[in-house]
């Protein structure tokens, strides 16, 4: 490989975790004030109890719940398209994948929040979890709920691995070629000295990790969605909600990762790696995933009305005609009728033209989320306990408080990891050449060719 | 081992309320307040749902008492991730309060309704806080609670009756909505004797079940004529 690229390509990459600006700073502290005024309003709902919310019977769950089942959409960004990506062998997939992959992890952090912060008795959360107690009592494994704990840790554990198992040979690199945070990046990379071996079973377990976490995402989301469809409750109980929620999450999951893209290219000042081709492919999988879930939403709304009972047109109708109608047309304004045109043209398939339709769809995704919570719990099958709901301060400091911390973490991230996976984007380099004997460890980042 | 069950004769309810304020002093249950009622957070382990039918001047009401219809099929049991409600033998629907995280998906569960949040710690306007019952447990903020057909009633003459060495009687557990009808068209008893009044209220031609078509097969029977 051209020696000269190669020292091009690292200190571009590398430049956001070694460089820190006013900038850096000034944001973590913006973010963090949010944050701290999110857990003082969650501090004051744990102190005076529920009531400080919107809530009332029927409507049991409302923003915390959308938000769970929205972050955890968020978080099948990540692991799932870029493990598509990595399972196709596309090749433009290089700059994207430990972006996406970050998204997964740390949105999986933020989702399972929600549940803990919904809670009556927050402090009591662990006993969902199955340990010998002095209760007697395992959980009870015919509750969604336990479903929802047993897939989610499983993605955490397996999203996490599979973003850590890419990064070992960039944490190498750093632990060999900076001066700061040493002890951290040789704790991390592990020993890493890029021998052959190495390179083999490092890319071993990154396939057979790619191959795994696609059905381990498909039935997290599947999981969220049957914690509604399980029940008897009209507009939730249908079979296509598990396929919904999936094509939504994955929907949704892209938005963020083109957000996240474009915000990255300027602050990160990645432009020559974030391309105009990327966003336009990335742009096409969104397209995709638009017309996906049109035909989803229509097939769930039209079977219903066509159906015609009584309890389900009650929901039907709040949600079209009703109080929600604003809720429910501009989510089908920010994910099809703005976004679709936007992404279908070539002319405005620019960096600009998918970061719009992007932020459109993840608001069009939340609208989506809070519409089918909200909706069916106003209108139970007994009309006498019909009842209307609106979030307080409180809910909704807490949900900004929660795309703070989102925000908060992945600026932390960018600054201690390469956002953009050096030795990935080396291996994709047309002139990529085959491993010299290693002659020491500054090669420790130079990867097998395929 | 007596199978406990309801029967409630729509053709007597006048829709007074008595055993809403019965059921509350009984229960202990929270004053939620006018304005916190006006939220939708009012305590009433049974309610008397109107529902008025016709155009004004020519209206007709009518008034049906719902309480927790104890299903053998029950939608909000299997739900509860910590076993916080579950079926008793005897066919009563239990709430195990110290139990409860307040996920509040039984309340969504469901389909009638007659789950209840405690959104705050209870509190009794003067000097209701005086008189609550002893054999009934106080509930703090964050579980939910509904009606039990005043299990505290039904221990109290089970362990009189083995004190005696005999079964229980036919209407000697009286919860305190059916003890409190000025009408007496609530009837509480075993469902498992033929001969217990319950059972054969609830073998009559008028009696139905509410939301009989899911499945729930509730133990609250509602007797009603045919429309006249």
């Amino acid at each position: 490989m051209d020696q000269a690229a190669a020292v091009a390509i690292h200190r571009d990459l590398t430049r956001p975790v070694l460089e820190t600006g006013r900038g850096f700073y000034m944001t973590l502290a913006a973010l963090g004030t949010v944050m701290a005024w999110a857990l003082f309003c969650w501090g004051y709902q744990v102190y005076h109890g529920l009531g400080v919310t919107g809530f009332n019977r029927p409507v049991f769950w409302g923003v915390y719940i959308a938000n769970f089942i929205f972050w955890i959409g968020i978080s099948h960004a990540g692991t799932l398209i870029s493990a598509i990506l990595r399972v196709t062998q596309a090749g433009w997939r290089r700059p994207i994948t430990r972006c996406a992959e970050a998204i997964t992890v740390l949105a999986l952090m933020i989702g399972p929040m929600f549940i803990l912060i919904d809670l009556g008795r927050s402090w009591l959360f662990y006993w969902v979890l199955p340990y010998p107690s002095e209760r007697g009592l395992w959980p009870n494994f015919r509750s969604p709920l336990l479903w929802d704990v047993s897939c989610i840790t499983t993605y955490l554990i397996g999203s996490l691995t599979y973003l850590y198992l890419p990064m070992i040979p960039d944490l190498a690199l750093l632990r060999d070629s900076t001066p700061c945070r040493r002890w951290l990046y040789r704790t991390l990379a592990l020993g890493w000295k890029g021998t052959p071996r190495q390179w083999h079973r490092l890319e071993t377990a990154i396939s057979v990790m790619a191959v795994l976490i696609i059905p381990i995402a498909v039935s997290v989301h599947t999981v969220v969605s049957w914690i509604f469809a399980m029940t008897l409750n009209p507009m939730w109980h249908s079979t296509i909600f598990a396929p919904y929620f999936v094509v939504g999450a994955i929907f949704s999951g892209i938005a963020i990762l083109l957000l996240a893209m474009s915000i990255l290219r300027k602050s990160a000042r990645l432009e020559m790696y974030l391309r105009p081709v990327h966003f336009n492919n990335v742009g096409l999988l969104l397209l995709a995933l638009s017309l996906i879930w049109l035909y989803f939403t229509i097939a769930e709304y039209v079977t219903t009305w066509y159906g015609d009972l009584p309890e389900e047109m009650a929901v039907f109708r709040y949600k079209l005609a009703g109080p929600l109608a604003p809720y429910f047309w501009g989510m089908v304004a920010c994910c099809f009728l703005i976004p679709a045109p936007v992404l279908a043209f070539k002319k405005t398939r620019t960096i600009a033209g998918t970061t719009a339709a992007a932020a459109l769809v993840v608001v069009g995704m939340w609208l989506e989320r809070y519409v089918i919570v909200v909706g069916t719990l106003t209108h139970p099958r007994l009309a006498f306990n019909w009842r209307d709901y609106a979030p307080t301060w409180v809910e909704l400091s807490i949900m900004a408080g929660a795309f703070a911390y989102f925000a908060f973490l992945y600026v932390l991230f960018t600054k201690l990891f390469p956002i953009i996976s050096v030795w990935e984007w080396k291996a994709g380099l047309p002139s990529a050449s085959p491993p010299r004997p290693s002659p020491g460890a500054t090669l420790s980042h130079e990867p097998l060719p395929r | 081992m007596p199978q406990w069950g309801m029967v409630i004769d729509l053709d007597r309810c006048t829709g007074c309320n008595a055993c809403v304020a019965a059921c509350h002093a009984e229960n202990n249950l929270p004053i939620a307040g006018e304005e916190e009622a006006a939220k939708g957070r009012s305590f009433h382990w049974i309610r008397i749902e109107r529902y008025i039918e016709g155009e004004y001047p020519n209206l007709k009401t009518r008034f049906i008492p719902v309480l927790c219809q104890h299903c053998d099929e029950a939608p909000c049991e299997p739900v509860c991730p910590v076993f916080a409600t579950y079926h008793s033998p005897q066919g009563l629907n239990v709430q195990v309060y110290n139990r409860c995280i307040g996920t509040r998906f039984c309340a969504n569960a469901c389909p009638y309704t007659v789950r209840h949040f405690n959104w705050f710690d209870p509190r009794w306007p003067e000097p209701l806080e005086r008189q609550l019952n002893p054999e009934v447990s106080v509930r703090t903020k964050g579980m939910i609670e509904k009606c039990t057909f005043c299990i505290q009633r039904i221990r109290k003459a089970a362990d009189l009756a083995k004190d005696e060495e005999r079964p229980v009687g036919d209407g000697e557990v009286q919860p305190a909505c059916a003890q409190s009808c000025p009408t007496d068209a609530i009837v509480f008893g075993d469902l498992s004797d033929p001969g217990s009044r319950v059972s054969k209220l609830a073998s009559q031609r008028r009696a139905f079940r509410l939301q009989e078509d899911l499945g729930t097969q509730p133990r609250v029977i509602y007797l009603k004529e045919g429309s006249e």
